[in-house]
């Protein structure tokens, strides 16, 4: 393996108090095409800002073949970046954008002098040299010629390519590349990803990409890195990535899946939608887990020659192959099959073991750090919560003044106690009204289940999320509150203070 | 029915109709004036009597000197001021920038009056000597926040990635700043260039006022050569007006080579 080209260690980046980055630590070899992948504002761009240098870490270190660049200006690292939105120099034509970067480069010069001893010190290009660089960089995006253009006259692909051609002109260790494509269409897009693929094969020197493109991701890196709220959430090769999601945002970021509940019921064996399925991963046995099931593997066959049936509820052309949807008991299964199904008939499924990616369940349950107040409520995520306080106490009751009765006769004032509060996925119940709820805040996710949606209610000060199960589907940044039965807020006492009374 | 039918070209009459008769006849008569005699007779002696007194002369020079070294002076301190407003992540720049703006809001005659009572209270004024200086002063203190608007404004619209392009590229803040962010903020720098240079070669209210009337500009003796009640007084001053308004003409031709071309965006475009 090649030695590590890049390295961030600890690298954390906040804004106006919200972390855009958190705690990240990677590293990137020597020669790569990695690609920083994950929807809008999961850090991605700022990571790769960080690298640059145009922004700062709060805190961690950058390292450059093992040395801290975590302090450097952008001018003083061997690293070259392709902006979004190309960021040529409009006074200067495309002779001069490409050359910007040359002239202002040093090189070492050996000498040897008359009495053969040699000596070095560092120069300048001459012209000639840096016209021999331009052209040879016009050369690779395939705009000979085109030296005395004005930039602004070019299309938006054209710019792009003089873009690269300004960066990779100057030899950079690692070229950035902040999603240089965003801006082109459809197809000229697809020319300039292999294009790229092909520009980093020739030159050999490490590519770092950031795109919000899951496509693009795949066929282009040798690693992905997929981001998410300022954290890495999974770091493999894009078959690796696709095939063996390690969560089920992963899953679902990465081409379409279906998400199921299921039971580990045996060696090697899960049930979900109402059966048992064989499988290849090796998982603790009653353990509750993500079942992720790719569209295109699943197989329709006749109905009762499959493994489990259903009842096709819709079929829509999508070019190379059909989209079904079945449903089958409470879940419903996405389907990409050449063979078209009516909707209304039935059929059955099979999938076959090697299709079955198991992950362990993300949240099991939600747990927070709260406190008790005077009302023998418990405050915790912007809320305050009704509760049953005597939980805590095993035989003990509430008087009518509100203090807590021991059993041993001891009155107890809780408030301004801290505690663990813990509460079910499906204890939560989300409130249209922002007001109604006890806590309210913005939903941030949704992942559909199977049967039913996991929902991501984030509140609006403290980010405090609640990970909810329903069989609702509520829409992603609709603003609600949340409520939660007395009966089901589990609390307990931080263990320190359990000793103290004891 | 037909010919009451309103067309949006309709909507330019008035100012067409304002143009003919406030800008386009009064130039007209200038240029009949400047080539005519007393009698009505063409003549081209209107010109040679200029540029053959000395005192003319100097005094056009002197008025271009002026409005140079205004212009030069208002360019110094306004554009770190405006670059720093657009640039920096100031919170307040908004009230910044106003407070730069503000004085425009004053009638000119009376800031002028103002100006020349501080110079009053510092000394400066009395001591005779220095009603150039004086001049130059009232100048860029009227002039210096039409200076800045312009400034604030293009430099503003820079993108901000080019400048870290060019960092990024290897040039250190001060190689970018003069290789880029110098070059991109040109259309400001000509704008402000005009509504500078223009007025203070001129508006010999400043002049009057606080150079104690002893700094005859160009526009002062346009005024005088109307006003002297000579039998050519106003062929002689139209002849002024004339050369003067070719020399701007050929000044704000030569600054507006210096802007990008293609840069439609840029304001005051396709003004000169």
């Amino acid at each position: 393996m090649a030695e590590k080209i890049i390295e961030l260690v600890g690298v954390t980046k906040s804004y106006d108090g919200t972390t855009v980055v958190d705690d990240m630590t990677l590293y990137i070899r020597k020669g790569e095409f990695v690609t920083f992948l994950g929807p809008s504002g999961c850090g991605k761009t700022t990571t790769l800002r960080m690298i640059a240098g145009f922004e700062m870490p709060d805190s961690g270190k950058i390292l450059l073949s093992g040395k801290d660049i975590s302090d450097l200006p952008p001018y003083m690292r061997p690293v070259n970046t392709v902006f979004q939105r190309y960021a040529l120099f409009p006074h200067l034509n495309v002779y001069d954008n490409i050359a910007y970067g040359l002239k202002l480069k040093k090189v070492k010069v050996t000498y040897q002098n008359n009495s053969g001893k040699t000596f070095t010190r560092t120069e300048k290009l001459t012209k000639a040299e840096i016209s021999a660089k331009v052209k040879k960089a016009l050369k690779m995006v395939d705009l000979e010629g085109f030296e005395k253009r004005d930039v602004t006259t070019l299309s938006g692909g054209q710019q792009q390519r003089i873009a690269i051609a300004r960066a990779i002109v100057n030899e950079p260790q690692i070229l950035l590349l902040d999603e240089p494509l965003g801006a082109l269409d459809l197809k000229m897009r697809k020319d300039m990803q292999l294009e790229l693929k092909e520009m980093h094969k020739k030159l050999g020197i490490t590519f770092i990409y950031v795109t919000h493109d899951q496509e693009e991701a795949l066929t282009m890196s040798d690693t992905i890195v997929v981001m998410k709220d300022g954290a890495i959430q999974q770091i493999g090769t894009p078959t690796d990535i696709y095939n063996e999601p390690k969560s089920s945002f992963v899953a679902n970021f990465i081409g379409e899946s279906n998400i199921f509940s299921g039971t580990i019921v045996g060696n090697r064996k899960v049930r979900f939608l109402g059966k048992t399925f064989d499988m290849v991963d090796d998982f603790e046995l009653n353990e509750k887990v993500d079942v992720v099931v790719r569209p295109e593997d699943v197989f329709l066959v006749d109905e009762g020659l499959g493994q489990v049936d259903g009842l096709i509820t819709s079929c829509i052309f999508k070019g190379v192959h059909y989209e079904m949807a079945m449903a089958i008991g409470n879940n419903e299964i996405v389907i990409q099959d050449t063979v078209q199904r009516e909707a209304g008939t039935r059929a059955s499924v099979i999938i076959k073991p090697a299709d079955i990616h198991i992950m362990h369940k993300e949240f099991v349950s939600n747990v927070y750090d709260g406190i008790i107040t005077k009302r023998n409520t418990v405050k915790f995520a912007e809320g305050e919560f009704e509760c049953d306080v005597t939980q805590l106490y095993p035989g003990s009751y509430l008087d009518e003044e509100g203090y807590l009765v021991l059993k041993s006769g001891e009155k107890l004032d809780l408030t301004d106690e801290q505690v663990k509060v813990e509460i079910g996925l499906k204890d939560i119940e989300i409130i249209d009204n922002e007001d109604d709820g006890d806590s309210c805040g913005e939903i941030v996710s949704i992942i559909y289940k199977g049967d039913h949606y996991q929902i991501i209610v984030r509140t609006f000060e403290e980010e405090e999320d609640f990970v909810i199960d329903t069989e609702y589907a509520w829409n992603e940044f609709d603003k609600v509150s949340v409520k939660i039965a007395p009966e089901k807020i589990k609390l307990t006492l931080k263990v320190e203070n359990k000793n103290e009374r004891a | 029915m037909n010919a009451l039918k309103f067309s949006r070209k309709n909507l330019g009459i008035p100012y067409a109709v304002f143009l003919a008769v406030f800008v386009i006849l009064p130039l007209i008569l200038i240029v009949y004036y400047a080539f005519t005699d007393a009698n009505g007779a063409f003549t081209l002696s209107n010109f040679t009597n200029f540029f053959k007194s000395p005192t003319n002369v100097t005094i056009l020079i002197r008025s271009f000197g002026i409005a140079f070294l205004s212009t030069v002076l208002c360019l110094v301190i306004g554009y770190p001021v405006a670059y720093l407003l657009a640039r920096s992540n100031l919170k307040k720049s908004g009230v910044l920038l106003m407070l730069f703006v503000l004085p425009m809001w004053i009638n000119f005659v009376l800031r002028t009056a103002a100006m020349k009572e501080l110079l009053y209270f510092l000394g400066m004024y009395e001591s005779g000597k220095l009603h150039y200086l004086n001049t130059v002063i009232g100048m860029v203190y009227d002039y210096l926040p039409v200076t800045i608007l312009p400034l604030y404004t293009v430099i503003q619209k820079l993108d901000k990635n080019v400048l870290e392009a060019s960092s990024d590229l290897g040039a250190k803040p001060l190689y970018t700043f003069i290789n880029t962010t110098l070059p991109l903020s040109m259309p400001g720098i000509v704008s402000a260039i005009t509504m500078v240079f223009l007025p203070s070669t001129t508006s010999y209210v400043i002049s009057d006022t606080l150079g104690n009337s002893k700094v005859t500009i160009i526009g002062k003796l346009i005024e005088n050569k109307f006003n002297s009640g000579a039998a050519d007084s106003w062929q002689a001053g139209s002849a002024i007006a004339l050369v003067l308004l070719l020399l701007i003409f050929v000044t704000m031709f030569i600054s507006g080579k210096f802007q990008n071309d293609d840069d439609s965006s840029a304001r005051g475009n396709g003004l000169w």
